[in-house]
């Protein structure tokens, strides 16, 4: 088969499962569509021999019940991986090999998959636009010089591009959503609880969840039903009944009220953004859901709010990154020497402007007009989000404000780069899922997503409303391979 | 004993100066595991053999709460008869050294597991309460060791992540004294309940102590210094004595008091300023968002309430009551729970006040000449209880028990048997007693003829005469009975 890359993971595992494909054939696909796009800089650490050594032994003695049974897979390198550097694309942490697994790819390999190698994405997952990263810039598959997202940019590229047939990304504040909305590619981001935080890099503790990055619904319906478990050893993993999402999709939303939150409307939103939704309201109208008129007031003071909760949250999380026990360290004349120079040095500009931030917002004097005021809000905008599920099953929004941009185009304006999580943040203040599937294009050809929002705990509900969806889209992306000399 | 002969006062020329003070003290929980991991906390292991990835704060790791430390922080608050938060918060406490490895102490600053309770002193003028302000569970740090090479720093984390109890009291204590009670109180109280070994010599417990003076009268506090980790009771008094006049002589001197942290230099018997008030840190705490609150239920307290044992303050009024002690024997023996259990064994089978003279003066006095411990005692409760019966049934002396004592004290040797080998079974014959003091008088005459002239004094003589006859085997009282009528 010489089209193996071309294959949902749906497909693959079937074509394992039935032994119409060897995990060695499938993975070595892969690895060489991956050798062959250096260019897109998706990878940060390649793992390709180990990764065929892997499949080698799995065909040997095959487990065909996995769910995952001998599925190659990239994920974004902010995932501790056993014996594998893992760099959360930071100087800081570019020679750390962890000696654990986070649970969260545990699960995935304890279902069969095989590691291929870490993902690139914006250091420590501070970033739209994945040009943070030490390691430097991805390409968007869709054209030469555009961002893929950010932070999940290394995933959303590889996913875009075939290189690995799934992903898993993390998202804090869009990480997940928004390039999978820029890629024309599937994200979806659970419920905080859902998915373990152990042995993820942390960014920000309260708003972080790992989640799928696939091609289609069914895969991210897949991925995330491996990946979600309770784990003991993350005291915010939440032990709720997880369903077998893969299994039990349906097209069926008959009768599901959707509802659409006036205060998405923003200034300055493009035309096309705008067209997009309303022919997302129709396609949802089509199968047979119920649009109904909301209002999330405080949808306005989200991204203030996120960007004092997460800095706050990160300017601590990041304190044991002093060069004292593992990963970059500076010499300097003594130890207050020794913690500035190697966090100067070790740290990117974007890193440390958010620990300034953070730092700032939870100083003496300010702590309560900032980060107390933050928190105070934050519970404001979940209550928002309640009130409106007392009278529907899902919101409708799109998820970014505009299509992929060009690679340094907003790298010397923050603020507008924050804009970016404009609608995607709120979900991750309100600690929801979220799913991003692409909607359509843009007058260039670029992908657009639109984003579903559920209730706390109903991925079901959302992934079905997506899965519905994605069949009256009937999305393609248009992907030249580019970047394959 | 009047009120004003025991108070605490510093005098310069006309002045009267009160002492307030108030301790932070860090009590290391008794736990076989850390407070948010589970790397063992043996004392004196190997440096780094006690760390998991949560201690030393790899990426990604998260801290999972150790129930059993927060049942210890409970049953420490039921013990300080304080009000126990059904909800408490963990908060980052942000700062940064070496032997800090998460760049924050996870500790509880807004909301504290335990809230207001008491603590009851006995002090030689009467009893004292000393208000408790809160209890929190913290985490400890590492240690760093900066003496073993010129040019760097070793970092020991056996200790990071180690559970802590910080106890603050109110500002109710005025004198070196009524610290020392404290700290004593507080560790008594800890050991009964199992929940701090508080061996302060391994730094199971250690105080920041606050201090401030104030003119005698005033209602006003002055402005205190806080004098950092001071490990040992004789330090803290030591501390305070001399930080306590360093604060009046400069407000004597007219000066200002700066609020600040001081150390405690213990070879020069000073206290130095460590940072000012304008340096001090900006800890930037926050609520810990890997941990969620920390909720018990009533039932989770109720159980733990029955869990705990009976208390010294309880134990003392029950001595007092049920064995008739007074409330300087009670306190002896029930200060701290070894000996109370030890007295408690040796009275089950032997008479009550024997055994309070004998724990509280014999015993105490060799195991002190022996620098032992009472679990370290060489004569078991069980030979003490024997030893006391034998008096009491006066096969044997008071004297001749010390004897005996100071034999057992060789080893846990049966009294029984060492009176048999010794031969030192008292002479209770009046036949043999009798003859005995016949021969005493014979020998005797002349002082005989002068105690009957009416110099009873001599009466002393004649006992003492017969007991050293007997080689101290003679019993006393049939002595006395006889001689007086032999006289």
């Amino acid at each position: 088969m010489s089209d193996i890359t071309k294959q949902s993971l749906s497909e693959l595992v079937e074509n394992i499962k039935c032994k119409k494909l060897s995990s060695s054939e499938v993975t070595k696909a892969f690895v060489e569509r991956s050798e062959k796009s250096k260019e897109l800089n998706a990878y940060i650490t390649e793992d390709y021999a180990n990764a065929l050594n892997k499949a080698k032994k799995f065909d040997e003695k095959p487990n065909l019940d996995l769910k995952l049974p001998g599925i190659p897979m990239a994920v974004k390198d902010l995932f501790c991986t056993r014996d594998l550097r893992t760099t959360a694309g930071s100087k800081i942490l570019n020679n750390f090999v962890p000696t654990y697994e986070s649970t969260v790819t545990q699960n995935i390999w304890n279902e069969g998959a095989i590691l291929m190698g870490k993902l690139n994405c914006d250091e420590f997952a501070m970033g739209s636009s994945n040009e943070t990263s030490f390691f430097g810039n991805v390409q968007n598959p869709i054209d030469k010089n555009l961002v893929p997202g950010g932070s999940s940019g290394g995933s959303s590229s590889a996913v875009a591009a075939q290189l690995t047939p799934i992903t898993i990304g993390t998202d804090t504040g869009g990480s997940i959503r928004q390039p999978a909305s820029f890629t024309g590619t599937v994200g979806l981001k659970p419920t905080y609880g859902s998915c373990s935080r152990y042995g993820i890099v942390a960014f920000a503790s309260s708003l972080d969840q790992a989640g799928p990055m696939a091609q289609n619904v069914k895969d991210c319906a897949l991925l995330q039903e491996v990946i979600s478990t309770y784990d003991e050893k993350d005291s915010t993993s939440i032990d709720f009944k997880r369903n077998e999402y893969s299994k039990e999709l349906t097209k069926d939303i008959k009768g599901k009220k959707i509802g659409i939150p006036k205060e998405y409307r923003v200034d300055g939103m493009p035309k096309e953004i705008e067209d997009l939704w309303k022919k997302g309201i129709e396609y949802a109208k089509d199968c047979g859901a119920e649009i109904i008129d909301i209002s999330l007031p405080h949808t306005n003071y989200a991204l203030p709010t996120y960007y004092i909760v997460a800095p706050a949250e990160a300017s601590s999380n990041l304190a044991r990154y002093d060069g004292v026990k593992y990963g970059f360290r500076a010499e300097g004349e003594n130890l207050i020497d020794m913690y500035e120079k190697t966090r100067s040095e070790g740290f990117g500009a974007e890193v440390q402007r958010r620990i300034m931030i953070g730092t700032y917002v939870l100083s003496s004097g300010y702590y309560d007009a900032y980060y107390l005021k933050a928190q105070k809000v934050r519970k404001l905008i979940k209550h928002d989000f309640d009130e409106a599920y007392k009278k529907v099953d899902a919101i409708l929004t799109p998820s970014t404000p505009s299509s992929a941009f060009k690679i340094g185009e907003k790298t010397n304006d923050p603020v507008s780069m924050y804009l970016n999580d404009i609608f995607t943040v709120p979900v991750n203040l309100a600690g929801l899922p979220g799913i991003s599937i692409p909607a359509g294009h843009d007058a260039k050809g670029y992908p657009l997503g639109l984003q579903i929002i559920g209730k706390a705990f109903d991925e079901q509900n959302i992934l079905n409303i997506a899965y519905a969806m994605e069949e009256k889209i009937n999305f393609k992306n248009n992907i030249t391979d580019w970047w394959i000399k | 004993m009047s009120k004003n002969k025991s108070e605490y006062l510093i005098n310069r020329h006309d002045n009267q100066y009160e002492v307030v003070i108030g301790l932070e003290v860090h009590a290391q929980v008794t736990s076989e595991s850390k407070l948010f991991s589970t790397s063992a906390t043996k004392f004196g292991a190997e440096p780094n053999t006690q760390v998991s990835l949560v201690d030393a704060a790899f990426p990604g790791m998260l801290p999972v709460i150790n129930e059993y430390c927060v049942k210890q922080a409970i049953k420490t608050g039921i013990g300080l008869k304080a009000k126990i938060n059904k909800r408490s918060v963990f908060d980052r406490k942000n700062y940064f050294y070496a032997d800090l490895p998460q760049g924050y102490q996870i500790s509880q600053f807004k909301d504290p597991i335990v809230g207001e309770g008491k603590v009851i002193l006995d002090m030689p003028d009467g009893q004292k309460e000393v208000g408790i302000e809160r209890l929190h569970l913290e985490q400890d740090a590492g240690k760093s060791i900066h003496d073993l090479d010129p040019k760097n720093t070793f970092v020991d984390l056996n200790r990071s992540g180690v559970a802590l109890m910080e106890i603050v009291s109110k500002p109710d204590l005025r004198s070196p004294d009524e610290v020392n009670a404290y700290i004593k109180k507080l560790r008594s109280i800890m050991r009964y309940l199992g929940t701090c070994d508080g061996n302060m010599q391994e730094g199971s417990l250690r105080a920041d102590v606050n201090v401030s003076v104030r003119k005698k009268g005033s209602k006003e506090f002055g402005t205190r210094c806080e004098i950092k980790n001071v490990n040992s009771i004789k330090f803290m008094q030591m501390a305070i004595e001399y930080e306590a006049n360093r604060q009046v002589d400069l407000i004597e001197d007219g000066q200002t008091i700066d609020q600040e942290t001081r150390l405690f230099d213990t070879k020069n018997n000073e206290t130095r300023s460590m940072r000012s008030k304008e340096d001090a840190h900006d800890y930037r705490y926050f609520p810990d968002p890997d941990l969620l609150p920390l909720e018990v239920s009533d039932d989770f307290i109720e159980n733990l309430k029955s869990e705990i044992p009976e208390l010294p303050d309880e134990k003392k009024k029950r001595f007092i009551e049920k064995f008739k002690l007074s409330p300087y024997e009670a306190n002896i023996l029930v200060s701290d729970i070894e000996t109370s259990n030890y007295f408690e064994n040796v009275i089950k089978k032997s008479d009550v006040k024997l055994a309070t003279n004998w724990i509280i003066g014999e015993l105490f006095a060799a195991l002190n000449e022996k620098n032992l411990e009472i679990t370290e005692s060489p004569i078991s409760a069980g030979n003490l209880s024997k030893l006391i019966n034998l008096i009491k049934d006066g096969t044997i002396s008071g004297k001749i028990a010390k004897t005996v004592f100071e034999q057992m004290m060789e080893g846990d040797k049966d009294p029984k048997k060492i009176v048999e080998e010794k031969g030192l079974k008292q002479e209770s014959d009046p036949k043999a007693l009798e003859a005995l003091i016949d021969k005493v008088i014979d020998d005797n005459r002349d002082k005989a003829t002068e105690y009957k002239s009416g110099k009873v004094k001599l009466f002393g003589f004649f006992v003492g005469q017969v007991m050293k006859v007997s080689g101290g085997k003679a019993n006393p009282q049939l002595v006395n009975e006889i001689l007086k009528k032999k006289l």
